[in-house]
């Protein structure tokens, strides 16, 4: 199961970090990343830090999106089809 | 939680549901090849969400699902080694091979331990010197180089207790396998996101240009999988055919070189036998000469037969995406999540349980 849940460094002592993952704190092996920082948000699978995230790239990507989706709404304010999508992706712990 | 709640917001997604309502002329049928993917496809019902044109199919993405029964088989073999410490990830207990599983064999007194991460299984050796710690490597690129970094570590402290059977799988050679079969029609691939942090996008050409099939690289979120089927819809209906990064802020087109380093330092390509598409060359991995040591198959002879099918499951068909859960027999009925039967509905991210979770009757 990958967790989707991007965790925090707090913490780092010889190669490996304590993060923090939506208020839990694990130990994690940095060993696969090339420069990880305390305070960096790195991707967690099976107890390793695989990918450091890099807040540009996090930014650049969201703004795109955004651009994407609300496009529609600025040129065509009635859309397609009317849409509505309520709340998904909230229950806990299941991620 | 940061990186996270931009990509459940409703409005987001509603933005995102109208532009591929506006795009989607053609009918295409996707194939999502990450049981976590499987999941939040079922948790956020957007299939709901899409339009008629849009058909979304699972695929072997659940580590735990492909495993070969044969393989499950040869694990009750060593649990049952009176000097073996078998450690795993929880997944795999339950999973039924010919005539146990891991969890049986726990009730009857086998040292079975579940473990968070392979440097646990690491620190039992060092702690249990007159054990043998058998980790268990299943799983794909994404789980690879952290059996590889332990691996690694234990040659170097000259850990001769620390053993690793190896079923990892490797991803794209089953994309390939399941196009030259043409058995399933597939217009695109939603590939997973933490397998190419470490693999990048290079793999995944052969099935854009030999298969011309468009990939696109996707997160875990509903807006995530929402805005990786806009791209293949816009490319199928552009008539363009590419490997693309939607999840941008976890994968890199080179994906991870030092975690693949890890992987190639321990170990070589060799053939993968998957549970319902069989024997796939190169989609497996061994232990290389260097770390044969290390190897479970070097102190333990574990031949088993061929493992036959189990009557009435059709998980192989429901992992090669040719058939759905509720067209099994025995789905609902003798296959329930508190009393499965087959390995799609024992994983929490196999397909069967999946869709027992999310669809009421
Ligand atoms: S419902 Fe159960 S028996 Fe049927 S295919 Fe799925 S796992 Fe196998």
């Amino acid at each position: 199961m990958c967790l989707a849940i991007p965790a925090k460094i707090v913490n780092i002592e010889d190669g490996m970090g304590t993060v923090d993952m939506a208020g839990v704190q694990k130990k994690v092996s940095l060993i696969l990343l090339e420069d990880a920082q305390v305070g960096d948000y790195v991707i967690v699978h099976a107890g390793f830090g695989i990918h450091k995230i890099d807040e540009e790239v996090a930014m650049e990507s969201l703004r795109i999106l955004r651009e994407a989706a609300h496009l529609l709404d600025v040129e065509d304010p009635a859309g397609p089809d009317e849409v509505t999508v309520t709340g998904f992706g909230t229950e806990e712990g299941d991620s | 939680m940061k990186y996270v709640d931009e990509y459940r917001d409703p409005e987001l997604a509603e933005g995102v549901v109208s532009a591929i309502r506006e795009k989607s002329r053609t009918p295409v049928r996707f194939m999502e090849v990450c049981g976590t993917h499987t999941v939040a496809i079922f948790r956020s019902g957007l299939k709901e969400l899409l339009p008629e044109t849009v058909t979304l199919i699972s695929g072997p993405g659940c580590p735990v699902c492909v495993t070969a029964p044969e393989d499950i088989d040869r694990v009750i073999m060593l649990c049952r080694q009176p000097e073996v410490t078998v450690a795993t990830f929880g997944d795999l207990m339950r999973v039924p091979g010919s005539d146990s599983s891991l969890h049986q064999e726990k009730a009857r007194g086998a040292d079975v331990r579940m473990v968070y991460a392979s440097f646990d299984a690491l620190e039992l050796a060092r702690k249990h010197k007159d054990r043998m710690i058998v980790m268990l490597g299943i799983g794909f690129e994404t789980t690879i180089p952290t059996i590889a970094a332990a691996l690694h570590q234990a040659r170097q402290e000259g850990l001769e207790n620390f053993l690793v059977f190896s079923a990892h799988k490797l991803l794209p050679p089953a994309l390939d396998a399941l196009l030259s079969a043409e058995e399933v029609h597939i217009d695109g691939f939603l590939c997973p996101g933490h397998v190419t942090t470490i693999i990048g996008t290079n793999p995944y050409q052969k099935v854009v240009n030999r298969y011309g099939k468009p990939c696109a690289i996707s997160g875990f979120e509903p807006v995530d999988i929402l805005q990786s089927l806009y791209i293949l819809i816009s490319q199928i209906e552009e008539a363009r055919c590419e490997v693309e990064i939607q999840y941008t802020r976890a994968v890199r087109p080179e994906g991870n070189p030092r975690a693949r380093e890890m992987m190639d330092e321990v170990f070589e390509h060799a053939e993968g036998l998957w549970r319902g598409l069989g024997p796939i060359p190169q989609s497996g991995l061994m232990l290389r000469e260097k770390y044969r040591a290390h190897a479970a198959e070097s102190h333990y002879d574990l031949t088993v037969p061929p493992a036959g099918e189990m009557p009435g499951c059709r998980c192989g068909e429901v992992l090669r995406g040719v058939c759905t859960p509720p067209e099994c027999d025995l789905f609902r009925k003798r296959c329930t999540p508190t009393d499965p039967y087959g390995p799609c509905m024992v994983s929490s991210e196999g397909t069967c349980a999946a869709y027992f979770k999310y669809h009421p009757e």
